[in-house]
């Protein structure tokens, strides 16, 4: 999972606007990264786990259910995000942990 | 040069945040830099909607010993949350309403005020809606709170005591609520010997409780502080520990009642460990009796493997290195304060 990183870092710096994009969130200090993001419909968020310890990345909102189960350092999931809406996630294991993803329709740009 | 001040900037940047971030990363010296993150902030954090004021405090103290507040009129918050018993009660599991058996053992309500989340399962947010929850659940002291409204506002005592504490905004359960959780806000514990060695004071702490701390941290020892981690021993998580008690026949889900994910089956919240000396029996269950059992059980790696939290690894420890964190555990509690009972107006 750690290889692919950073291909994806370079592609997004390549991506253009009409391109679904990849974003990265990142677990450090049991928070996320961003307390939120705007993306837009068909994007791909990875989250990558910086901490020593597991993290449990979960939404169970209505327009996007996931639940990542718990993965180490250095490893990330990644969730296409398919519905617009505002996207609540969270960690099953740290509950401080909050970020909410704003999915917005392509054509709202 | 430019770019040489840029690469040295990064490297400063990196080693700083290295050193902020890497919880391992400790000297241990009385007073260091690196162990500071163990002091809880102050002041008190405290909701903007309820300030403490020391009229709240003394108000909620009488409704928190106030046997009258249940069904029976015999059973007050410290029933279970005893201070003789460390804020809780020495029993296994609770005892409710008739003195029926609950299903887990009374939390100590030490050092609430920095909680994320109430209860072992985390299903209330704020302690103002935690404090009215034992009082009407059914099983616990089976009050029925219209009454109890009624009750207090006929007793001339209390109807100023909630006047000073709440002008204008009379006897009723928000004011009650807000009162009990101001008060559950300064039971604090933050002047252990091992807040004073944090400090600075190199006496505070022996030899063998420093060994313990070390491996209280480390990641391949211990491994405690992966989940009680600064400042008040607590990750604010969800975790199966692999207790026996999972195992048996419809075991307790906890946090998976609130969080339907398969890892909080039979996940509790991690609490502090300040003043845990003082109230035994531990974890949610009440199984281990001891601190020392407690830590052999993470020792063997848990009794009931299925479901275990990813951030338990077992690492088989000696009695000694068991019996330096229990040493450890031991200075974690602050010295004793008299506490004064309220005199409950009738
Ligand atoms: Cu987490």
């Amino acid at each position: 999972m750690r290889l692919i990183t950073l291909p994806i870092l370079m592609l997004s710096m390549f991506s253009v606007s009409t391109f679904a994009e990849e974003h990265v969130v990142s677990q450090k200090n049991k928070s996320f990264s961003e307390n939120k993001i705007s993306i837009n419909v068909g994007d791909t968020v990875h989250f990558l786990n910086k901490d020593p310890f597991f993290h449990n990345i979960f939404s169970l909102s209505d327009e996007q259910y996931f639940d990542l189960g718990s993965y180490p350092k250095d490893e990330s999931r990644s969730v296409v995000f398919d519905t617009p809406g505002e996207i609540e996630v969270e960690c099953a294991i740290h509950s401080k942990m909050f970020l909410l993803i704003e999915v917005k329709k392509s054509e709202d740009n | 040069m430019k770019t040489l001040l840029f690469y040295f900037t990064l490297l400063v940047s990196q080693l700083s945040y290295a050193a902020e971030t890497e919880p391992t990363d400790y000297t241990f010296i009385a007073g260091h830099p690196s162990l500071q993150q163990w002091l809880l902030p102050t002041p008190i954090p405290t909701p903007k909607d309820n300030p403490l004021t020391a009229e709240k405090v003394s108000l909620g103290k009488m409704l928190f010993f106030d046997p009258r507040l249940s069904g029976d009129n015999n059973m007050s918050c410290a029933t279970c949350h005893n201070p003789m018993l460390g804020w809780s009660d020495n029993l296994t599991v609770a005892r409710g309403y008739k003195s029926k058996a609950l299903t887990r053992a009374t939390p100590l309500i030490i050092n609430l005020a920095y909680n994320n989340l109430q209860m072992w399962d985390g299903r209330i947010k704020t302690l103002e809606e935690q404090a009215l929850a034992p009082m009407e659940a059914e099983l616990e002291m089976h009050a029925d709170l219209s009454q109890k409204i009624a009750l207090l506002s006929g007793i001339d005592g209390y109807v100023t005591a909630f006047d000073n504490a709440f002008p204008d905004q009379g006897v009723n359960t928000k004011t009650m609520a807000m009162a009990i959780a101001s008060f559950e806000r300064t039971l604090i514990s933050n002047n252990s010997r091992f807040d004073t060695w944090v400090k600075g004071d190199k006496s505070a702490l022996t030899a063998d409780e420093i060994s313990g701390f070390k491996l209280f941290v480390d990641p391949v020892k211990g491994n405690c502080a992966v989940c009680h981690s600064p400042p008040n021993f607590t990750d604010d998580g969800f975790h199966n520990i692999g207790l026996a008690s999972f195992g048996h026949d419809n075991p307790d889900l906890g946090r998976y009642n609130q969080r339907r994910l398969n890892l909080m089956k039979g996940a509790f919240k991690t609490p502090t460990l300040r003043d845990i000396a003082l109230s035994a029996p531990f974890f949610h269950d009440g199984s281990a009796q001891t601190l020392s059992d407690v830590v052999e059980h993470y020792s063997e790696g848990g009794k009931v493997k299925t479901n275990l939290s990813p951030n338990f690894t077992a690492n088989t420890l000696t009695p000694e290195e068991i019996a330096s964190i229990v040493s450890f555990l031991n200075a974690l509690t602050s010295p004793h304060k008299p506490f004064t009972l309220p005199t409950l107006p009738q």
